[in-house]
């Protein structure tokens, strides 16, 4: 009888629920354009070059992965939250971006390793978030055009508990409307 | 796709209750003095679907104050003082005892009633007569256990109080609720992305969490009787770690929409969003004192993150943790009394407590990664999430650190959990 039950509630469940999706620890950032690729070094390289404002219509330089502006994530230290040097090249080129399309919005996202209080990492992640805010907008883009969020450790990219995995976590990524 | 993939599920209670998600309960310590109790069956009980003494029974067992006597081989089973054989349970050094019994009455409904007896002294020390429906057999048991636990410890039952967790199964989170003793989980809110924090409002009928389904936390207030929800901090940035007033009018919340991680109250409809902490600081994870007076919360101001408490009409802020240089999660006992936070040891993540007066402070878990303590409405037991083979799960201790408990689900990962508020009568 209690099987019958938990088969008619399971059955039930089931009704319920949409079709669950793959696991995919990356829900947010599965479609952006960085890849994920786990050699793949954000800023590294010299590929700073001027982004014309018309060059969009070709392609989009946020998609182009030979573009700079393909490349959207910060990585951190642990428990740190300063911007890396080898990432303002990056930086700069979404400054660029943002401030040559005013109507351009980018929502950025600190993440923090899964260490620790969950709502303590979402302030770790927010500061990381709002650090490069911060840095953007010293390089001259709108307030306007930019959001800073935390998803805390709630969004992990790798989720197996090693050093290298947490690196991956610590990060903040650079999204633009129809990516989140 | 992209329609998909932001498809939040609701499921209400009731609707769709959790039938694979059933938390068993698994005991792992013992407390000192024990009360030595035995639970006799209730006469007539074999009527009902469920045994009353049964679940009286494992209630007192799980709360580790009591040493259950065996009560099986009794007969015929007594229903008043007078045929109890005080001699032989005198002989087993039983300090007390419960009789009982169930009758059908003539609305088809059910009355149980119970006495509660002190061997030695050959009395009645307590007992009340229920009238209960069919569906009632679990609620009429806790009752009746909370009201010997309280007579026999001075302390009040908890075993009719609720427990509020998340589960994560695959890219599936579902926000649950269910009886004190892991039984009848029925989920309140489903999603395909993060919830954490929930938070009961004092009075037991709203939940406050935090839902990323908006691709960022926002603080939601779910009422868990109509099961409507309204989003009460949804400010630019990031919306989060919500914690109720005493008398459930506003919450604390963490807010970054003016820069930053910082403390604000609003009313629990949302309204009139006060900043109450002012640091370039992380200020996050408030919680109130039971006189309202006061907030615990975590803050970096330091340098590291520690605990502070800070009056809420004055404003001024003193550092309560000063060993380790990570402690955060701050939770206090409804006494106001004694404080449990995490600390960090080495690369493991504990659970301690504080005694506030004393300042005596004691390791109350030895876990790798423990975390999200919630007390007890009685003080004294503490639930938190733990992990067992790299999987969440939660876990149970008494404030003394005496007695353990786990509480596992087949198969997901459980987290965030809250205990709920006394069931008011």
């Amino acid at each position: 009888m209690r099987k019958l039950l938990a088969l008619a509630a399971a059955a039930l469940l089931v009704g319920c629920a949409d079709t669950p999706k793959l696991e995919n620890s990356a829900g947010v950032e599965d479609r952006t354009p960085t890849g994920a690729a786990a050699g793949e070094q954000p800023g590294a390289g010299s590929e700073v070059r001027p982004v014309a404002p018309g060059e969009g219509q070709q392609g989009n330089p946020l998609k182009d992965p030979a573009n700079i502006l393909s490349k959207r994530s910060i990585f951190y230290d642990y428990d740190k939250y300063d911007v890396k040097d080898e990432y303002k090249p990056l930086l700069q080129a979404h400054a660029r971006y943002l401030s040559q399309n005013p109507s351009a919005k980018t929502l950025i996202q600190g993440n923090a390793d899964e260490r620790g209080s969950r709502e303590y990492n979402i302030a770790l992640g927010q500061k990381r978030a709002d650090g490069v805010k911060k840095m953007l907008q010293l390089m001259g883009v709108a307030e306007s055009q930019m959001e800073s969020v935390s998803l805390g450790e709630e969004k992990p990219r790798c989720t197996e508990a090693t050093e290298e995995c947490y690196a991956q976590n610590r990060r903040s990524d650079l999204l633009y409307r129809g990516e989140y | 796709m992209q329609f998909v993939c932001r498809t939040v599920l609701l499921l209400f209670a009731l609707v769709c209750s959790s039938a694979q998600a059933q938390l068993s309960i698994e005991i792992t310590g013992g407390g000192a003095n024990q009360i030595p109790i035995g639970v006799l069956r209730f006469a007539g009980e074999q009527v009902l679907a469920q045994s009353i003494s049964d679940i009286v029974e494992a209630d007192l067992r799980r709360s580790g104050r009591f040493r259950m006597l065996f009560a099986g081989s009794v007969n015929p089973l007594p229903t008043e003082m007078s045929q109890v054989d005080f001699a032989d349970w005198k002989s087993r050094n039983a300090d007390a005892m419960v009789i009982g019994s169930v009758v059908r009455l003539a609305d088809g409904r059910f009355e149980a009633s119970f006495r509660l007896l002190d061997v030695p002294r050959q009395t009645q020390i307590g007992g009340v007569a229920f009238t209960l429906n069919a569906q009632q057999v679990r609620t009429t048991a806790h009752r009746i256990a909370d009201l010997v636990y309280e007579k026999l410890t001075g302390d009040r039952g908890v075993f009719s109080t609720r427990i509020a967790y998340v589960v994560k199964q695959g890219s599936r989170y579902e926000l649950q609720i269910a009886d004190a003793d892991g039984v009848g989980a029925q989920t309140a809110l489903a999603s395909r992305e993060p919830i954490i924090s929930p938070a009961w409002s004092p009075d037991g009928t709203r939940l406050a969490y935090v839902s990323f389904e908006n691709k960022k936390p926002v603080v939601y207030v779910h009422s868990l009787v109509s099961g409507q929800r309204q989003a009460v901090a949804n400010f630019k940035g990031s919306n989060s770690a919500p914690a109720w007033s005493s008398d459930g009018r506003r919450l604390a919340v963490v807010l970054s929409k003016d820069g930053g991680s910082q403390i604000y109250l609003i009313g629990a409809d949302g309204s009139n969003p006060r900043r109450i902490t002012d640091s370039g600081s992380i200020d996050t994870e408030p919680f109130f004192t039971p006189d309202g007076q006061s907030i615990y919360f975590t803050s970096d101001r330091g340098g590291s993150p520690q605990i502070y408490r800070m009056s809420l009409s004055g404003g001024e802020v003193t550092r309560v943790t000063f060993d380790g240089s990570y402690n955060v999660s701050p939770r206090i006992s409804n006494d106001g009394k004694t404080l449990v936070y995490i600390a960090r040891d080495g690369g493991r993540f504990q659970l301690r407590s504080l005694d506030l007066a004393s300042r005596q402070g004691q390791a109350l878990t030895d876990g790798l990664r423990d975390e999200s303590p919630s007390f007890a409405p009685n003080g004294k037991m503490i639930l938190y999430a733990t992990q067992v083979n790299n999987r969440g799960s939660l876990a149970a201790v008494s404030s003394d650190g005496r007695v353990k408990q786990r509480l596992s689900v087949q198969a997901a990962d459980v987290r965030e959990p809250a205990w709920g508020p006394f069931f008011n009568n």
